[in-house]
């Protein structure tokens, strides 16, 4: 018996877990997809979000989920400056060497951590929120339940505001005439150019939102995680690991391979060990590369097909 | 004269260490030579082939590790590391060949990224075998001296440059530009382009190798984060190569002087010294916007070009 409340307390934290994953990833696939650029800086502006709440709770005492309001705003104008003032003027630069985009997110990440660490210095640090430690359980619901389950209340409602926010971007992506000309800016530039979409102005919306929903994600893993200025790099390998699980570009691919790293990962973190959960992530990758270089998206297109 | 520059060079390298330089004058030079090898094998893969790579690190560590662990588990010199990280590296790049090469642009690079970051987990996680986070630690150096490690180093630099003059000069290196050029019309000219990305794999991938051995036995002191890092040894070797000059002879010995000189300026600053990846970064970014090519490739004397034009019609049409 437990075994399996470990199994499914494990499934449980994985699934909250690959929710916020999914987040992350959401934004990486949206600026992949637009601008087949792979954003190396993503973790790190999803490291700044998190020290603009970190500060809004410190200075001013804001929760750090009402803070979302600020930092994404904050985040959607840096994203919108860098993609305007940096990445649109280096694709016009010829040069031998092909991904320059790519090689100036690195250089955008390594200034953001380092400054990170001049300003706050390395020190982890967390935000003392009042319900960091309170949970609930499986049988405050159902009284006579088998197995028994802790689910920690932060984790619960972070989970809830990314799906929230996930179907909200959904909504834009599919229903408003912007989200629509984003989705035709990814299928295909050239066409979308000859129908009128002003290309320009939608990469730096794309690279605005993107940054945008790091940004959230950063806030809504303030509760529960410690922050350090170098904490943007594991998150950027875990956005593009999904990325690729996901399919490259692909937003439904993004929120399934979030589930499955997040899962994938507690579960080789609670049965291997804590040290080995990020080799899980890259086996998981390197798996991926290898069985199904597609991603999850070509599996949903072949049943698609099928039918 | 220019054909007899990279003998000058070499002749001079030689007479260095006994004009009685510092100590630290010999490991910045030291440092320099290593980045040169280093950049030179990355040149091979990044520059020639146009297979960006942001994993070197993981090349260089593995080196550094097989000698650390010849040393650590069958007491034998670290030196053996050198010939013996031959082999492994080549292992390891077929490996790592077989699974990114599949795949193509952006997408090599960050899978590359991701092996560099197995490496270095792996590297921390194994503890009985590369000894974790303690690292290995080399007992007895072989010299106190530099000048020993100096001309090791000189001689596999002089070896890099000469074998990578001979690969690109022959049919290996011109299917490796078409590749970069086009990879379509390469495959469709009959080039099996797998084979020849592999092969500009292993050989980047090995020399790298030799120069993360070297810097075990020269250091005598390395654990993952030192041999394993994403900015400090994957994203600097493509900043060295940059700012010299992809896909040039001399651009990764420039850059590497320019890179090692100016991160000992910079980290000497008294207030600076603390952000100086920020300067980096900062470095990165202008390099990309106003000097994609590199000091040699000679864009950076850009104002020149209507002038060399006029020269050259002159001397075509003469």
């Amino acid at each position: 018996m437990a075994q399996l409340e470990l199994f499914f307390q494990t499934l449980i934290s994985g699934f909250l877990l690959g929710g916020l994953y999914a987040l992350i990833a959401l934004g990486m696939a949206l600026i992949m997809g637009v601008m087949r650029v792979i954003n190396l800086a993503h973790g790190d502006l999803m490291m700044v979000a998190m020290y603009i709440a970190y500060g809004l709770f410190i200075f001013l005492g804001i929760d750090p989920y009402v803070s979302v309001f600020i930092a994404a705003p904050t985040l959607f104008l840096f994203g919108a400056g860098v993609q305007k003032f940096l990445l649109t003027p280096v694709m016009k630069v010829e040069s031998i060497l092909p991904h320059n985009q790519v090689i100036l997110t690195v250089g955008l990440a390594m200034v953001l951590s380092n400054l990170a660490t001049v300003l706050f210095t390395g020190n982890y640090r967390s935000v003392p929120v009042k319900y960091a430690s309170s949970a609930w359980y499986l049988t405050d619901i159902w009284k006579d339940s088998p197995i028994e389950l802790s689910l920690s209340m932060p984790w619960t409602l972070s989970f809830v505001i990314a799906v929230i926010i996930t179907i909200a971007l959904w909504l834009f992506l599919s229903k408003t005439d912007t989200g629509k000309s984003i989705r035709a800016t990814a299928q295909d530039f050239d066409a979308s150019l000859l129908m009128g979409v002003n290309v320009n102005r939608m990469r730096m919306l794309t690279f605005g939102i993107g940054s945008a929903l790091v940004a959230c994600a950063g806030c809504l893993f303030v509760p529960i995680y410690y922050l350090y200025p170098s904490l943007g790099r594991q998150f950027t390998n875990v956005g593009f690991v999904i990325t690729v699980i996901g399919g490259m570009g692909s937003t439904n691919g993004a929120v399934i391979g979030g589930l499955i790293l997040g899962i994938f990962e507690s579960m080789t973190a609670s049965y291997i060990g804590m040290g080995w959960a990020p080799v899980g992530r890259f086996a998981v990758f390197v798996a991926v590369l290898v069985f199904l270089p597609g991603g999850i998206v070509s599996i949903l297109r072949k049943w698609r097909l099928g039918k | 004269m220019k054909k007899f520059l990279p003998l000058i060079i070499f002749a001079i390298l030689v007479i260095v260490p006994l004009m009685g330089l510092s100590t630290y004058t010999m490991h910045l030079l030291i440092l320099v030579l290593t980045w040169s090898v280093i950049g030179m094998a990355w040149n091979i893969l990044g520059g020639y082939t146009g297979q960006v790579s942001f994993g070197h690190a993981a090349f260089f560590g593995m080196g550094a590790y097989t000698s650390g662990m010849l040393y650590l588990h069958f007491g034998i010199s670290a030196w053996w590391g050198l010939p013996v990280s031959i082999v492994v590296l080549t292992a390891l790049s077929l490996i790592i060949g077989y699974i990114c090469l599949r795949l193509r642009g952006a997408y090599f690079a960050l899978a590359t990224l991701a092996l560099g970051e197995i490496c270095r987990v792996t590297a921390e996680n194994l503890v009985k075998i590369t000894g974790g986070n303690m690292g290995i630690l080399i007992n007895e150096r072989t010299w106190v001296e530099k000048t020993w490690f100096f001309y090791i180093i000189l001689l596999i630099a002089a070896a890099t440059y000469i074998l990578i003059r001979i690969v690109i000069g022959s049919k290996l290196g011109y299917c490796f530009v078409a590749i970069r050029e086009d990879q379509d019309a390469a495959e469709s000219l009959g080039i099996d382009t797998t084979f020849y990305k592999t092969i500009s794999l292993c050989l980047s991938g090995v020399l790298t190798g030799i120069a993360g051995a070297f810097y075990m036995n020269y250091m005598g002191y390395i654990d993952p984060s030192i041999v394993f890092p994403l900015f400090d040894i994957s994203i600097v070797v493509v900043m060295v190569v940059m700012i010299g000059g992809a896909a040039t002879f001399w651009g990764p010995v420039i850059g590497s002087i320019i890179m090692v000189f100016l991160a000992e300026v910079i980290r000497s600053l008294p207030y600076i010294g603390a952000a100086h990846q920020t300067i980096f970064g900062i470095i990165l970014i202008l390099i990309i916007i106003f000097l994609p090519n590199g000091i040699v490739a000679g864009n950076f004397f850009k104002f020149l070009t209507p002038w060399k034009m006029k020269w050259r019609q002159k001397k075509a049409s003469l």
